[in-house]
């Protein structure tokens, strides 16, 4: 495992300073997996671009999730969990000695497969980040709140009632909150877990829209189940299988001229 | 006809079941009855005597027949909030620590340990206060709380060794397994998604237990606490072992006093007169009351903060 902390030049933002290096927005470096005994992931190498939305797919069970919870260390919380290889988001180790685990995480915000609101007003689920990580005075957060809710389109149907629960919104409108919560962290990186497998499909669409609005900004990781999903609004796709990355490309090319016949075999539904 | 009749014996059998079960479930309700009734009309004499004096009274006389019970009031009730006040962020620590932080190895067995305090007899606390917490209080504790508090009121005059401050100890290790098993309970309820929420949030694990796990299991441990105060309101024997026993209000902890539940037990045998039996016995409706009015309460106060964290209002 390398464990060298890169600094990265202070001038640009580290999206731009990605682009000129060339190098992937995330950088997975040779990662392989374990939980206990169980070899989860075997070699994955893959360099996710910036300000794109890169889908991971596969069968249930073929690691995506686990590979998506490698990149803001959430697997940490997992007793038993390691891992060999490195996984770089914008030019840094995450996993190097020292690594700031709080800073990691609001730079790399998450979304969960079921909506997970917190027992709070609306405006308190937006301003947890903010708060907690000291990220603004008090009398900006208003604002701060305003503007995540605005970029994960529930603003108009919230803004005469931030101060009701979180919890009284419907499925979809959860999810999108729990998006501005993550939002509201001010992240480079974006990872959704199967956001939308709870959702029904006009929520499902909404959700899908924003997140093709949100790539504009961000660099969005998302793990999904629905093959059509990632064929719709994901421009790379990764087919995991087995633990093992099997093919990764732009996501027309993998749907279209799969490469290796396992990819073909899923992505036309032969098996999983 | 075999058939026929073993299905009317079983009709027959579900009838009798049927009265059996009405007769358990109405048994409750008029037992309880029976009880305030009973309660009551023994405390008769006492209340017709003494009025709502009682309540207010300091008196506490068997040889002219004069009878208060608001030593006995204010004792039950400042024991049982030091006990809280000891008891419950040790027992929400513990709970906290064997959820969120402990070795998993060592959660199990540690639980299980402490719910072993419950198990313990409460005549062996009594005596384990007699000779061994007093002592240690009077070694070290008290020398050291006087030379910090000894001007307030709290820790004012002489420790004689059988004293509020010792009854509200051994109360609080008496409560502290309830507590914090129920408070274990309720934290391995809170789901790992909101736990997860607040780490991916870039929260520590610390900020997610206290702005994320807590919150969420609010109505929950508060209950939790509210049950520990309703056993430290009604527990005698370790109290009367170690309380003092004696009829007075005084404002130090290190003084002796005397609780409802302490005083019925201790005077019970002795009390020859009419009047006397009779003021015990209202000592015990008055704690009767007490407890009942705790518990609707804590259950007002659960019901609110479950109904507000279920919707998750803006006061949390």
């Amino acid at each position: 495992m390398s464990g060298t902390v890169r600094l990265a030049a202070p001038a640009g933002s580290p999206e731009v300073r990605q682009a000129e290096s060339g190098k992937g927005a995330i950088e997975i470096q040779g990662f392989d997996f374990w939980y206990g005994r169980n070899h989860v992931l075997h070699d994955i190498t893959a360099s996710v671009p910036p300000r794109a939305i890169t889908a991971f797919i596969g069968p249930s069970g073929c690691g995506k999730s686990t590979l998506l919870r490698s990149i803001n260390r959430m697997n940490d919380l997992v007793p038993d969990a390691r891992h060999t290889g490195d996984i770089e988001v914008f030019g840094r180790s995450v996993y190097a000695p020292g690594t700031d685990l709080v800073e990691l995480r609001r730079r790399v915000g998450m979304v969960f497969q079921r909506p997970n609101p917190f027992p709070k007003s609306i405006f308190d689920n937006v301003a947890y980040g903010p708060r907690i990580n000291g990220l603004c005075p008090a009398n900006e957060l208003p604002a701060r709140v305003e503007k995540a809710l605005r970029q994960a389109a529930l603003w108009e149907e919230v803004r005469d009632r931030l101060h009701q629960p979180g919890t009284s919104l419907s499925g979809g409108q959860q999810q999108r909150l729990c998006i501005a919560r993550a939002l509201a962290n001010d992240p480079e990186i974006l990872l959704l877990d199967e956001p939308c497998s709870a959702l029904d499909p006009i929520a499902t669409q909404r959700i899908e829209e924003l997140l093709v609005e949100l790539k504009e900004q961000y660099t969005i990781v998302i793990v999904t189940h629905n093959l059509q999903q990632a064929a719709r609004i994901a421009d790379y796709t990764a087919f995991l299988y087995l633990g093992t990355l099997i093919e990764f490309a732009p996501s027309h090319d993998l749907f279209t001229r799969p490469r290796d016949p396992r990819t073909e075999a899923y992505i036309t539904g032969r098996f999983g | 006809m075999a058939r026929y009749r073993r299905t009317r014996s079983v009709a027959l059998g579900d009838r009798v079941f049927h009265a059996a079960l009405w007769i358990c479930a109405a048994s409750i309700p008029l037992l309880l009855l029976a009880i305030v009734l009973e309660l009551a009309v023994t405390a008769w004499p006492a209340i017709t005597r003494f009025g709502w004096g009682f309540l207010v009274s300091t008196a506490w006389d068997p040889v002219t027949d004069t009878y208060g019970a608001l030593p006995m009031i204010v004792g039950t009730a400042v024991s049982s909030l030091l006990a809280l006040l000891i008891a419950v962020p040790l027992a929400l620590g513990v709970a906290i620590f064997l959820t969120e932080f402990a070795p998993l190895w060592m959660r199990e067995p540690i639980a299980r340990l402490v719910e072993l305090l419950a198990a313990i007899p409460s005549v062996v606390y009594g005596l384990w206060g007699i000779f061994v917490l007093i002592p240690l209080l009077r070694e070290y504790a008290v020398p050291l709380l006087q030379r910090a508090f000894g001007w307030t009121p709290l820790f004012a005059g002489t420790f004689y060794g059988n004293s509020m401050l010792a009854a509200g100890i051994i109360l609080a290790i008496m409560i502290l397994p309830y507590i914090s098993a129920v408070a274990r309970e309720v934290l391995l309820a809170v789901p790992n998604d909101q736990r997860e929420a607040a780490l991916a949030m870039g929260a520590t694990r610390w900020e997610a237990v206290w702005t994320a796990v807590l919150p969420y299991g609010k109505a929950g441990l508060m209950g939790a606490v509210v049950l520990g105060l309703g056993r430290a309101l009604g527990e005698t024997m370790a109290v009367t072992m170690v309380i003092g026993n004696r009829h007075e209000i005084g404002l130090s902890l290190l003084q002796p006093g005397y609780t409802m539940a302490a005083a019925i037990a201790n005077e019970f045998a002795e009390a020859v007169t009419e009047l006397h039996l009779a003021a015990l016995f209202e000592i015990g409706l008055i704690l009767f009351a007490i407890t009942v009015a705790v518990n609707a309460a804590a259950r007002l106060l659960v019901w609110r903060v479950a109904r507000a964290s279920a919707a998750g209002s803006r006061a949390l």
